[in-house]
């Protein structure tokens, strides 16, 4: 392990934490939670992606080959920030339409909201035996 | 393995800024005025958890940690996922 390997992950490591405080420090000190969302899951993500990104180059320098453990997590990471960050802003909008806290939408109005008439992804429930068919309503 | 102890001081100052984005991350959990707040800190949580795990493998040159860190993303991801949709349906499977 020579001393470019070295500078270069002590670099990585440390640019991840300072992200990953930061992040934090964001999810502590931001006001609401559509705000609030943001830190996390860019600047949290950014940050493990980097130390894990200088785990690689350690275990390169090292001797014992690239390692594609640290690329797996980083790619499921990266991929499943944006998914659960949609799902935490779908949620707390759902429970708290509160609009004081929101940018004024457009002309079609919030598009989380739409599927309220209908979700083409939700199945429709199963008629009951006792009811007779062709008058499901929801 | 050592040649300047620059690493040392490196990741000296990972863990220590970890722990400390962990304190932050469990004061929002303890504040949260909202269940999303919390939920939000715990995601955070685990995502700072999976980096002092590498970090704990960097230092003691190893690769045993590596299918831990894999098993809490994927797990983190879950009960987020999890949660939201138990805050938006009132159920978990249909």
């Amino acid at each position: 392990m020579n001393l470019f390997a070295e500078i270069l992950v002590s670099g990585f490591v440390v640019l991840g934490a300072t992200f990953a405080l930061v992040g934090s420090w964001g999810l502590l000190r931001l006001p609401h939670l559509m705000a609030r969302l943001h830190a996390p899951t860019k600047a949290t993500t950014l940050g493990v992606g980097s130390v894990l990104l200088g785990s690689m180059v350690f275990f390169l320098a090292a001797g014992d080959g690239l390692s594609m453990h640290e690329l797996l997590i980083v790619l499921f990471l990266f991929l499943t920030a944006p998914v659960s960050a949609s799902f935490l802003a779908k949620a707390y909008l759902r429970r708290h339409p509160d609009e004081a806290v929101l940018p004024r939408p457009g002309a079609g109005g919030w598009m989380t909201f739409v599927d309220e008439v209908g979700d083409p992804n939700e199945r429709p429930a199963p008629p009951s035996p006792r009811e007779p068919s062709g008058s499901s309503q929801d | 393995m050592k040649l300047t102890g620059l690493l040392d001081y490196a990741l000296a100052f990972g863990f220590a800024a970890f722990a400390l984005a962990l304190l932050f991350n469990l004061l929002r959990l303890l504040r949260g005025p909202t269940a999303m707040d919390r939920v939000l800190a715990v995601d955070t949580m685990v995502i700072n958890v999976i980096a002092l795990i590498v970090l704990l493998g960097i230092r003691q040159a190893t690769q045993a940690y590596f299918e831990a860190a894999l098993l809490f993303a994927m797990f983190g991801f879950v009960a987020t996922v999890s949660f939201c949709r138990f805050m938006l349906r009132g159920r978990l499977v249909d």
